[in-house]
């Protein structure tokens, strides 16, 4: 049944929203193919803004795969990683999602190209990357516009909130495609 | 932090490289690497270009207002410190309706914008009020149900359905959104994170700064508020 859901979201979820939001439009009397154009320029700096992170990033872990470094990382990581289901590769990713969205996003790049977007390693890394922002820099920006530099427990919500995004991906992927 | 992360990874590869006698292979890595990144790059542009272009028309029509007013109801439960008519709670709601789109760039002005608000609420200068760490909570925990960049990634890898991972991606961001709200409220009540605590330790060591930005808010729930220099308020 799960599974069912899940696969009527990935057919019809998109072509919904692509049909819903003109037809939406229209009706209220927006210019759509006009809007539609002007907006789509975005895509374009945000696909330049990627880049410098992405190129950096998967250089620097492209080498560090081949020198055999990951491998060793994977391995000390993988008899705990094991335990929950969750293939050790994704963890640096994982972490990192907290850190820096541009470094995450490589990291998922690098294993997207590695291990093939189908995998389960590939879909998991998808999962988690697409669930959550970057803690700390959401903290930085939002606290940091109004100077409050005494934050609380908001840093272990934020994280908690990492950590559940992660454990849920790796359970649903599991269910899904394990 | 990224700087030392980034240079360890090079250092380590290039030291590792020469020690496991895979260098040449580090070399490769780095021509290989960049022009990848290039490939995925151009695979993403066609559809991030497709979906701004869709987003906007989205935001022209005024689908982020009618999805603010679903969430609202929601919001006050959560902000309960937040009065239902002031304005923080619109951009909260605005925020929060532009990052469920997938707007973020839009959803960020209105999430500064939320954020100045709930200062005028403080009744001290830096110290984080229930509902900023509420609202940042569930805004890192991500609301977006549609995340394209992931798919546009997944699609440039040569995905054969790119967007199987939809699903998954909605039960697991509801996940962390629900883990945020939660954290959020039980953490609140320790101890050490308690807002009066805090305020009152603060004032102990003297560092406690005033906030001269408060404004006094008409329709301010009816609970003991929170005070600033010792004295039970009504």
């Amino acid at each position: 049944m799960f599974i069912k859901v899940m696969d009527f979201l990935a057919l019809y979820a998109i072509p919904f929203v692509v049909f819903a939001i003109p037809v939406y439009a229209i009706i209220k009397k927006v210019k759509v193919y006009a809007v539609f154009v002007d907006g789509a320029k975005e895509g374009l700096t945000v696909a330049a803004t990627i880049l410098p992170f992405l190129c950096c990033m998967l250089c620097g872990i492209g080498m560090f795969r081949a020198s055999g470094a990951m491998e060793w990382v994977v391995g000390i990581l993988s008899p705990v990683t094991n335990l929950i289901g969750m293939p050790a590769e994704i963890l640096p990713m994982g972490i990192m999602r907290s850190f820096s969205g541009g470094a995450a996003q490589g990291l998922l790049a690098d294993l997207l190209t590695n291990y093939g977007p189908d995998s389960l390693v590939g879909r998991m890394a998808s999962v988690a990357m697409g669930s959550t922002e970057t803690t700390f820099y959401c903290i930085a920006v939002y606290f940091g516009c109004v100077g409050v530099t005494k934050v609380r427990h908001a840093v272990v919500a934020g994280l908690l909130a990492d950590l559940a995004s992660l454990l849920a991906a790796c359970f649903v992927t599991n269910i899904i495609w394990g | 932090m990224m700087n030392y992360i980034w240079v360890g990874l090079v250092a380590i590869a290039v030291i590792t490289g020469i020690f496991t006698g895979n260098i040449a292979d580090v070399q490769s890595a780095v021509f290989d690497f960049a022009q990848s990144s290039v490939d995925i790059v151009f695979g993403l542009i066609g559809i991030m270009v497709f979906w701004m272009g869709l987003m906007r028309v989205a935001e022209e029509s005024g689908l982020t207002e009618k999805i603010a007013l679903f969430v609202k109801p929601v919001m006050t439960r959560l902000f309960p410190d937040v009065p239902a008519d002031h304005p923080a709670l619109g951009a909260i709601v605005m925020n929060l309706a532009a990052n469920v789109l997938g707007l973020g760039d839009a959803a960020t002005p209105f999430g500064l914008k939320a954020m100045k608000e709930l200062q005028t609420l403080n009744k001290t200068k830096d110290i984080a009020t229930d509902a900023m760490v509420m609202f940042l909570a569930i805004n890192t925990s991500s609301v977006t149900l549609i995340h394209t960049t992931v798919l546009a990634m997944r699609s440039s890898a040569g995905a054969a359905m790119a967007t199987d991972v939809v699903g998954p991606i909605i039960v697991a961001t509801v996940i962390s959104t629900v883990t945020a709200v939660i954290a959020v409220l039980l953490l609140g009540k320790l101890r050490i994170w308690k807002l009066q605590n805090v305020i009152d330790k603060e004032r102990a060591a003297g560092t406690l700064v005033l906030n001269p930005d408060y404004k006094e808010w008409e329709g301010l729930p009816a609970k003991k508020g929170i005070s600033i220099d010792g004295r039970v308020s009504e």
